[in-house]
C-alpha cells in the first residue's frame, strides 16, 4: 500500500509541478518522442535529444529572452504508446511541439493527436509518405525524407546506370510494402523492370532461402524494401552467400550511417542508398558533426538527428518572426513555418510546401572500400546530388487535402 | 496447477465481508476522487488495463490455469470494436468460381454497440481456443494457448482492415446512446468507469456462486472434483469463455478510448504484461489485479521520460516480486493482516 | 531437372540445406533449455539473453584481446556458463520448491535485465564480426553455393548436440544427473553433492546457449535483440519435442529448421507462424509433446 500512495504522490507532485508552464506564458516546450531503447534507438534516440538541445543553443534562445525547455519520452515503436504519450504531453505538460517520432504507424497516430489539439508535429525520423499525402495535417511538417524520396533517389539512379531488372525483399508490414510499391514504381516509370518479391515475415534473422530466391531470379538488382536489423542482417548474408560477387547488386532502400557502421566496410561496401544528410560532406557539416560526436557516444549525426536539428532551429525562427507565439496554436505557428524560407548549416536553404513536406537537396551514397576510408566514421561518398525540385514526390501527385485541385 | 494458487487467503474468514466492503469502499473513492489528481486518460488506461487483468486473474487465480495467449481476446475484441466503430461494413471472402467478396452493409455503430461487438468476438474466439486448449494442463495449456494467439496475430498481420503496423487509427468515439459525447473527456472517464465496475462485480459474483466454487474446487484437486460428477472440463471451458468475454470488453473500451486498435494489443508481449500486472498485484485476489495493474501502467507512463532505462526497471521489478513479494502487493498485505481481499 | 510443385528441385535442395542450417541453432538452444529444464524444473527465459552475451562477448574478445573465433568457441561458453552459474546461485536457488510459473518470470526479468544493459551501452543497432578467414568462401555445390562457414556450422552443432546427448543419457554422470531429478534425497544419501550438481547443470545449459551465440556471430547481426526475437521460436521446439527430452529437442530443431526452410519458399509471409501450427496440432495430439513422456 506504501507503494500506491508513494505513486499517488508522485503523479500528484507530477501534475501540479507543471501545471503552470505555458506557451503563451513564454515557456516553449519542446517534446522529442522517438526510441530510446529499442531499434531505431541509435539513428534517433538519445542523439535527436542532444541535437534538439543543440538547437536551442546555437538559436541563442535565452539571450533573445526566450525560455524553451526539452523533454524526451520514448514511444517504444508502439502507436498506442506514442498517442497516449502524445495526449499527456500536451494535456499535462504543456508541450508546444513534438519532434522527431521515427516509424510511421506512430508518427501516423501523434500527427492526429498533435492536429486534435492543435500543436505542432516535426516530423524527422518516420519513413511513410502518407504524411504528405493522404494523411497530411496543417499541424505537421515532415522534414527529412520519406519513401517517394528514397525510392526516387535510388530507383533512378540505378535504373539509370543499367540496374534495370529488380527482385524486392520485402519487409511484411505496411512500411515495408510502401517502400516496395514507391519503389517499383520509379523503376518501372524508368524503364526497368520488377521480376519478383518475396515477403519477409518482420523482424527476421535469417534471410538467406530469401536471398537464394533472389539470386535464382537472376535480376540484376536486389531491393531491400526493409529498414534497421532485417536490412543489416539481409546485406550481412548476402556478402556470406558472394551475391555481390556472383554479379547481383544489392539496394538498401532505407540505411543509414548507423547501419553501415554494424555491417562494417568489408561487408557493407558498394552498397548503394539516397540520405538527406552526410556528416562529412562540406565545412558546415564537418563542424556540426565535431561538435555532435563528444555529446553523443563519439557517434556522427544521422539525417535524422540532423534533421531534429534543423527543423527545430527553424521553428524557433518562425516563433521569433510571430513574436506573440500565436498563444499555442499550432497551425499559426505552422504556416508562418511554411511562409518563411528555411535556411540552416546542414541542410542549406529550402521551403516548406504547403502539404507539410520540406524541400531540399538529397544525396545518393555509395558505402566506400576498406583502404578508402581514412578512419571511423568515414565510410561513404557522395555520388550524385539529386536537387530539391527533383528529390520529392510532386505537389499534385500526393493527394493531399490540404492541397486545392 | 494447483500450487500457482497456494499463497492465495484461504476463504471462509470471519472478517471477509467486512474487510472486502472496505477495499471496494476504498477502490470506488479513488475511482471518484483520482481524477482531481492524476492525468484522465492514464486513469482510463489503468482502468482498461483493471479489468483485462481481472479478467486473466478469474482463471489462473480461481480455475488454476495459465494462459499465456490471453492477448488474443484483448486485441482481436480491440479490432472489433475499432472497425465496427469507424466503418462497420464488414466483408467476407467466399468462393464461387473466383474469390469474391460478401459484404454485409452495417453502417458505423455507435460505441456500446461495438463495445458489445468486441465482447462478443472475444467470447467467440474464448469458445474456439478454450475448446482446443482446456484439455491440456500446466506449461501445456500455457503453451497451446500462446500457440494459438500467435497463429491470430499473424492474421492480423495479414488482414487488410487491420492496417498493419499502423493499426486501425482515427476511430471515433461517437455518441454512447446517441446521448452522451463521449469526445468529451468526463463523460468517456465516467464511461469506462461504469463498464469496469460492472465487469469487476460480475468476475466477484462470478468467484463466490456456487460456479465459483467449484472451480475452486477443480483449482485444488481436480481428480477430486470428477469423482464427486463434475464435469470439470464443462466448468473449465465455461471460466475460460468468461475471461475471454471480460477481456475482450476491456479491449473494445481501450480501443475507443485511445481510436485505436494496433498490433501492440494482438502480439504476445501484451500477454507477458497481464501476467506482470496480476503477479505484481497478487494471483487469486479479487483486487490484486487492479492494484497490480495501476502501478505497471503509471509505472510505464512515469518511466517513459527515462527512455532506455525502462527495461532494466521492468526487469529489475520482475525479479524482486518474484524472490520477495510472491504474493503480490494486495496478497502480502492480506496475508499479513489475515484479510480476505 | 524435374520440378516439384512448379519449383525447380535444385532450388528445393538449397532451400532445405538452408533450413537444417537454421536448425541446427534451434537445436543447440533447445537443447539448452531441454537440459535445464529436465534437471531443474526451470523454464529458462533468459536463455534468448545469454544466446546473445554469447556473440557480444565474442565480439569484446575479439575487439579488445584479439582473440580469435577459434579462441572465441572455447573461452566464451565457459565464460557465459561461470555468468549462469552465478545467476543459479544468487537467484534460481530460491524457486525449485515452487511452480514453474515463477521460474519463468524471473528468468523474464532477468532477459529485460540483461538486454537493457546491453541497449544502453552499445545501441541496438548491432556490432560486426567477420567470418574467421580459415572457413571465408564457399564451395559450389552443384544445386546452390554453400558458405563454408555455414557447413561447419551445422557439421559442429550436431557433434555439439550428440555428444551432450551421450552425456546425459548414456554415461554414469548422467545417470547421476537424471537419478537426483527423480529423487534428490535418496541420491544425496549416496554422497553425492545434489545441488552443486545442479548449478553445474544450469552453467552447462547457459554455456550452451553462449557457445550458440559465438557460432551465430558471423552470420546474424550481432545486437542485443538478437535473443529475444528468437526465443519465442526456440520454446516452441522444445515444448514439440517434448519438455526435458533431449533427444526431442535435438530432433525437433532440425526438422522445424526443414519445415520453416519449406514455408518460406511456399509461404514465405507465414514462415514465422509455421512454427505456432506445429506446436498448437502436436499438443492436440500429443499433449506430452513427440518425445515427452507424459506426467
Amino acid at each position: 500500500m506504501k507503494r500506491i500512495i508513494g505513486l499517488a504522490a508522485l503523479a500528484l507532485a507530477l501534475a501540479c509541478g507543471t501545471a503552470q508552464a505555458q506557451y503563451s506564458d513564454g515557456v516553449i516546450k519542446i517534446g522529442v518522442m522517438n526510441d530510446m531503447s529499442g531499434l531505431y534507438a541509435d539513428l534517433s534516440g538519445p542523439g535527436g535529444v542532444e541535437a534538439a538541445k543543440m538547437a536551442v543553443e546555437d538559436f541563442g534562445a535565452e539571450k533573445k529572452g526566450m525560455k524553451v525547455e526539452i523533454i524526451s519520452g520514448d514511444h517504444q515503436n508502439k502507436p498506442d504508446v506514442g498517442s497516449n504519450l502524445a495526449r499527456s504531453w500536451i494535456d499535462t505538460q504543456h508541450v508546444d511541439v513534438i519532434v522527431d517520432v521515427p516509424t510511421s504507424s506512430v508518427a501516423l497516430a501523434v500527427s492526429q493527436v498533435v492536429r486534435e489539439k492543435n500543436k505542432v508535429l516535426l516530423a524527422s525520423g518516420p519513413a511513410t509518405s502518407d504524411l504528405t499525402g493522404p494523411q497530411c495535417s496543417p499541424n505537421t511538417i515532415h522534414w527529412t525524407y520519406d519513401t517517394w524520396a528514397l525510392a526516387n533517389g535510388t530507383g533512378k539512379a540505378i535504373v539509370k546506370t543499367g540496374g534495370d531488372t529488380w527482385f524486392f525483399l520485402t519487409a511484411d508490414y505496411a512500411f515495408g510494402h510502401a517502400l516496395e510499391r514507391d519503389t517499383a514504381a520509379v523503376v518501372e516509370k524508368n524503364g526497368g523492370k520488377v521480376v519478383g518479391k518475396v515477403r519477409t515475415p518482420f523482424p527476421g534473422t535469417d534471410f538467406s532461402s530469401f536471398l537464394l530466391q533472389a539470386q535464382s531470379s537472376k535480376a540484376k538488382i536486389i531491393g531491400l524494401a526493409n529498414a534497421g536489423g532485417d536490412t543489416i542482417n539481409s546485406i550481412k548474408q548476402a556478402a556470406e552467400f558472394g551475391i555481390v560477387k556472383g554479379g547481383q547488386n544489392l539496394a538498401g532502400l532505407l540505411v543509414f550511417i548507423t547501419d553501415v557502421h554494424s555491417l562494417g566496410l568489408q561487408t557493407a561496401q558498394g552498397l548503394i542508398f539516397t540520405s538527406a544528410f552526410y556528416w562529412d560532406r562540406d565545412e558546415a557539416s564537418r563542424a556540426f558533426a565535431k561538435r555532435f560526436a563528444p555529446r553523443y557516444k563519439g557517434n556522427m549525426p544521422t539525417m535524422v538527428q540532423a534533421g531534429i536539428y534543423s527543423s527545430v532551429l527553424h521553428y524557433l525562427k518562425a516563433v521569433e518572426a510571430l513574436k506573440s507565439d500565436g498563444n499555442g496554436d499550432g497551425k499559426v505557428v505552422v504556416a508562418k513555418m511554411k511562409e518563411l524560407p528555411t535556411d540552416d548549416p546542414l541542410f542549406g536553404k529550402g521551403t516548406v510546401r504547403a502539404d507539410g513536406r520540406k524541400l531540399h537537396d538529397m544525396y545518393l551514397l555509395e558505402v566506400k572500400k576498406p583502404e578508402e576510408s581514412k578512419g571511423p566514421w568515414d565510410y561513404l561518398k557522395v555520388r550524385a546530388t539529386i536537387p530539391a525540385a527533383e528529390a520529392f514526390r510532386p505537389l499534385n501527385e500526393g493527394k493531399c487535402p490540404l492541397v486545392g485541385g | 496447477m494447483a500450487p500457482i494458487a497456494e499463497h492465495a487467503v484461504s476463504t471462509a474468514q470471519p472478517k471477509a465481508l467486512s474487510s472486502e466492503a472496505i477495499a471496494f469502499l476504498l477502490m470506488l473513492a479513488f475511482i471518484v476522487l483520482a481524477p482531481a489528481v492524476i492525468y484522465p486518460v492514464s486513469l482510463m488506461k489503468v482502468l482498461c488495463f483493471a479489468l483485462f487483468a481481472c479478467a486473466f486473474n478469474l482463471l489462473i487465480g480461481y480455475v488454476g490455469l495459465l494462459s499465456f495467449g490471453h492477448a488474443l481476446f484483448f486485441g482481436w475484441a480491440a479490432y472489433a470494436t475499432a472497425h465496427l466503430a469507424k466503418v462497420g461494413a464488414i466483408s467476407v471472402p467466399y468462393w464461387a468460381s473466383g474469390w469474391h467478396w460478401f459484404v454485409i452493409p452495417i453502417p458505423p455503430l455507435p460505441p456500446e454497440l461495438a463495445i458489445l461487438g468486441g465482447t462478443l468476438t472475444g467470447a467467440l474466439l474464448g469458445v474456439i481456443a478454450g475448446a482446443i486448449a482446456i484439455r491440456r494442463q500446466g506449461i501445456y495449456f500455457a503453451m497451446i494457448t500462446l500457440a494459438l494467439a500467435q497463429m491470430m496475430f499473424f492474421f492480423a498481420v495479414q488482414a487488410p482492415f487491420t492496417h498493419g503496423e499502423d493499426g486501425i487509427q482515427a476511430v471515433p468515439r461517437g455518441w454512447l446512446f446517441g446521448v452522451f459525447n463521449l469526445s468529451n473527456q468526463t463523460t468517456m472517464y465516467v464511461t469506462v468507469a461504469i463498464v469496469f465496475l460492472l465487469g469487476f462485480g460480475l468476475i466477484y459474483r462470478i468467484i463466490n456462486s456456487p460456479f465459483g466454487e467449484v472451480l475452486k474446487a477443480i483449482r485444488e484437486n481436480e481428480p477430486r472434483a470428477i469423482s464427486l460428477g463434475y464435469k470439470t472440463e464443462r466448468y473449465k471451458l465455461m471460466a475460460f469463455v468468461l475471461s475471454a468475454a471480460l477481456a475482450g470488453t476491456a479491449g473494445a473500451t481501450k480501443a475507443i478510448v485511445f481510436q485505436l486498435a494496433s498490433l501492440t494489443d494482438v502480439d504476445w508481449p501484451m500477454s507477458g504484461e497481464v501476467v506482470l500486472m496480476t503477479l505484481v498485484g497478487g494471483l487469486g485476489t479479487i483486487f490484486g489485479p487492479v492494484v497490480g495493474s495501476f502501478i505497471v501502467v503509471t509505472m510505464q507512463d512515469n518511466l517513459a521520460q527515462y527512455g532506455q532505462w525502462v527495461l532494466v526497471i521492468q526487469g529489475v521489478i520482475f525479479v524482486l516480486c518474484v524472490l520477495l513479494f510472491r504474493r503480490g502487493v494486495v496478497g502480502e498485505i492480506a496475508n499479513y493482516f489475515k484479510l480476505k481481499l | 531437372m524435374f520440378e516439384i510443385f512448379g519449383i525447380p528441385s535444385q532450388a528445393l535442395f538449397g532451400q532445405l540445406l538452408l533450413g537444417l542450417i537454421n536448425g541446427s541453432f534451434y537445436a543447440l538452444l533447445s537443447l539448452g533449455l531441454a537440459v535445464i529444464f529436465g534437471m531443474l524444473n526451470i523454464i529458462n527465459f533468459a536463455h534468448g539473453a545469454q544466446y546473445m552475451l554469447g556473440a557480444f562477448m565474442a565480439f569484446f574478445l575479439l575487439q579488445y584481446l584479439g582473440w580469435n573465433y577459434w579462441v572465441a568457441l572455447l573461452v566464451v561458453p565457459i565464460l557465459v556458463g561461470i555468468v549462469g552459474i552465478v545467476t543459479e546461485r544468487l537467484f534460481l536457488q530460491w524457486l525449485y520448491k515452487l511452480d514453474h510459473l515463477y521460474g519463468l518470470l524471473l528468468t523474464f526479468g532477468l532477459a529485460l535485465v540483461i538486454e537493457g544493459v546491453f541497449r544502453n551501452y552499445f545501441g541496438s543497432s548491432g556490432l560486426p564480426y567477420r567470418v574467421p578467414d580459415q572457413l571465408a568462401g564457399g564451395r559450389n555445390l552443384g544445386f546452390m553455393y554453400l558458405p563454408n562457414y555455414r557447413g561447419w556450422v551445422i557439421a559442429f552443432s550436431l557433434v555439439v548436440c550428440l555428444a551432450t546427448w551421450f552425456l546425459i543419457e548414456r554415461t554414469r554422470l548422467g545417470a547421476y544427473l537424471r537419478a537426483a531429478t527423480e529423487n534428490p534425497t535418496l541420491v544425496r544419501a549416496f554422497g553425492i553433492n545434489v545441488p552443486r550438481m545442479i548449478t553445474l547443470t544450469y552453467g552447462f545449459g547457459v554455456g550452451l546457449a553462449g557457445l550458440a551465440g559465438v557460432m551465430a556471430a558471423p552470420i546474424y547481426n550481432v545486437s542485443p535483440q538478437m535473443g529475444s526475437n528468437l526465443i519465442i521460436i526456440v520454446f516452441a521446439v522444445v515444448v514439440i519435442g517434448g519438455m526435458g527430452s533431449i533427444m526431442g529437442a535435438i530432433v525437433t530443431g532440425f526438422a522445424l529448421g526443414l519445415i520453416e526452410g519449406l514455408t518460406k519458399v511456399f509461404f514465405p509471409e507465414a514462415s514465422n507462424t509455421a512454427i505456432f501450427v506445429i506446436m498448437a496440432i502436436v499438443l492436440i495430439i500429443r499433449p506430452a509433446g513427440l518425445f515427452g513422456r507424459t506426467a
